[in-house]
């Protein structure tokens, strides 16, 4: 499983109810059905990944996330998980709003772009920052909303939105205390388990 | 028939017919004393009968679904392209059942069977029929056939609508409904096109009033308007731009500098005449139609089609009524269709999430509009028969 993932699906309570956006091949939903019993649903928009969510039975809604979120109903799912989609979005900040009209709680991962390589790489090169991780060319890449760990707290404190958990891991998802202490230098991927604040 | 049977094909088939002597309430209160239903199946029924998927066909089809009746059969039945040994609706695992459905004119009791009290043809008077009382008719023959419960319930645009009705009147019976190009309901403009072909039979003056039967004739120009009328509403307008332009031999190549304007006889007549390839066509396809179809039958499937509304016995809509339908989803629709574009079957796929429902829904990309459902597209067969792959497996393991 993607590293990501491992770390989100401890926070899906059994017999919840799941809302994957961008949802891929449904491994994490399929991951999430079998061994939670959880009833999910995924969207996706591309047709090799619906095809493999079809073939493991996983429900696959064809949507884009682009073209908003009108068709579900607030609060109608417990979870609302939104895993390396963020920076591919073309208003990140109304789909997490979104996300938590739907959801009870949301799920976030993004790769942080605070990290130390992408800033010694823009540093040093003086150009966008290109790797296995970030594979694309400024003009071709799918991702065009680039954020860091720091980016991301300032919008939830802005949106008044709770978070309830954030940890940042390396590529292969392992943690440290060095990463806890400074996430957005260390952190390559970003995982946030946030809510909305009823405080 | 082609010289052999190809190997895909389920070859020679006989339909049967299924009588039943109990009166059927229809939704309009009449009863329906007797009647017969003409059915085909493909493949086996296997011994725990979990394989068995019910194909409810659309506005002019029917039981022949699949193979051929023939030796002399120039082609097969409606839907070959996706039933048969290792086809999408793989009969190597699944027992397929088609009907023709109450009302119809291939077979089973409809206007131009003769009606046993009077010992005429029903014509006009036989019963408005709607889409809830062809699955109740349905659910008997099921009965009859000792099926306990349908493996899945396919069908595309009219048959998707009883696919719906299905999920909804017995979910206890259907384990995954398979709704295709069809809508929740139909909308003004959908309904306009059917009152234009229902006039054009109802205006021919070979109608009688129905009773043309009993008069030896029957209202060929009225039939063929209302299937020219019909045929362009399943098509794109790029689907005939290709169909009708011959520098454009494929979907793939560029179609913005052709009109599909071919011409029938390589000039312009300069007269009221044929001119164009599109129209001899149209003509070809209406004067077909009205050959082999029952007209009093294509007034009560475009009725059939206007009536239907499964929200009218639940308050609150569409998810109210999906509200028992625990059974699996799959809708597909079509992006160049606009008789029931992609927004229709969202909004159906919306009301499945509200009620909280197994949905999965895919939108492919296809030029050949309506029809696109009877046509072997690759995602949408690839997607069909995943799906259905899957089905199969879940029943190996329920029975493991």
């Amino acid at each position: 499983m993607r590293p990501d993932l491992e770390i989100i699906q401890q926070w899906i309570q059994p017999n919840s109810k799941v809302l994957d956006l961008g949802c891929g091949d449904g491994s994490l939903l399929h991951y999430l059905q079998t061994t939670k019993k959880v009833y999910g649903v995924g969207l996706e928009i591309d047709a090799t990944n619906i095809q493999h969510c079809l073939d493991r039975g996983t429900n696959v809604i064809e949507q884009n996330l682009d073209e908003g979120l009108s068709n579900f109903q607030s609060e109608s799912f417990d979870t609302v998980l939104l895993a390396q989609t963020l920076q591919a979005l073309s208003k990140p900040d109304h789909l997490i709003d979104e996300m938590l009209r739907i959801g009870k709680n949301g799920i976030v991962t993004f790769p942080n772009f605070g990290n130390w390589k992408s800033r010694l790489y823009l540093a040093s090169r003086g150009r966008m920052p290109v790797s296995k991780f970030i594979p694309h060319s400024w003009y071709n890449t799918p991702n065009i909303h680039f954020c860091t760990v720091k980016d991301f707290d300032a919008l939830c404190k802005e949106r008044n939105i709770k978070v309830l958990a954030r940890t940042v891991v390396d590529l292969e998802h392992q943690g440290s205390w060095y990463m806890k202490a400074w996430p957005n230098l260390l952190g390559e991927i970003a995982i946030y388990h946030i809510s909305k604040n009823t405080d | 028939m082609p010289d052999s049977i190809p190997t895909d094909s389920v070859g020679l088939i006989t339909p049967q017919v299924y009588k039943f002597d109990e009166p059927l309430t229809l939704r309009s209160g009449t009863v329906l004393p007797e009647y017969e239903l003409v059915v085909e199946t493909y493949g086996k029924l296997n011994s725990e009968k979990t394989n068995a998927i019910l194909i409810c066909h659309a506005l002019s089809g029917d039981h022949h679904a699949a193979g051929y009746h023939s030796e002399s059969d120039s082609k097969p039945g409606w839907w070959d392209s996706c039933i048969g040994p290792g086809k999408a609706i793989d009969t190597n695992l699944f027992y397929v059942v088609s009907l023709n459905n109450l009302g119809g004119c291939a077979g089973s009791t409809g206007p131009a069977s003769i009606n046993p009290e009077t010992n005429k043809y029903y014509g006009p008077d036989f019963p408005i029929i709607t889409v809830r009382d062809w699955v109740k008719s349905q659910h008997r023959l099921m009965d009859r056939m000792e099926i306990p419960e349908w493996a899945a319930v396919v069908g595309g645009s009219l048959g998707g609508m009883q696919v719906l009705r299905w999920a909804i009147s017995y979910p206890d019976r259907i384990r995954h409904a398979v709704c295709i190009a069809a809508a929740p309901k139909l909308s003004a403009q959908n309904i306009a096109f059917n009152e234009v072909a229902r006039h054009s039979i109802t205006s021919d003056r070979d109608f009688h009033e129905g009773r043309y039967l009993e008069k030896g004739t029957y209202p060929k120009q009225g039939l063929m308007l209302a299937r020219m009328v019909g045929h362009i509403t399943y098509l794109s307008d790029s689907a005939m731009r290709a169909k009708f332009g011959k520098s454009v031999s494929n979907f793939e190549q560029d179609t913005a500098e052709n009109f599909g304007r071919d011409l029938w006889s390589g000039k312009l007549s300069f007269g009221f005449n044929v001119d164009f390839q599109v129209e001899s066509y149209l003509h070809y396809q209406g004067e077909r139609f009205s050959e082999n179809f029952d007209a009093n039958t294509y007034l009560l499937m475009t009725k059939a089609l206007d009536y239907f509304d499964p929200t009218v016995d639940f308050q609150g809509g569409l998810s109210k009524a999906f509200a028992n339908s625990d059974c699996k989803f799959l809708l597909m629709s079509f992006s160049t269709d606009w008789r029931f574009p992609p927004e229709r079957s969202r909004e159906i796929v919306a009301d499945l999430l509200k009620a909280g429902r197994e949905v999965s829904y895919l939108e492919i990309e296809a030029d050949q509009g309506h029809d696109a459902f009877l046509l072997p597209i690759p995602r949408y067969i690839e997607a069909l028969s995943g799906y259905l792959q899957r089905v199969h497996q879940e029943n190996e393991s329920d029975a493991s």
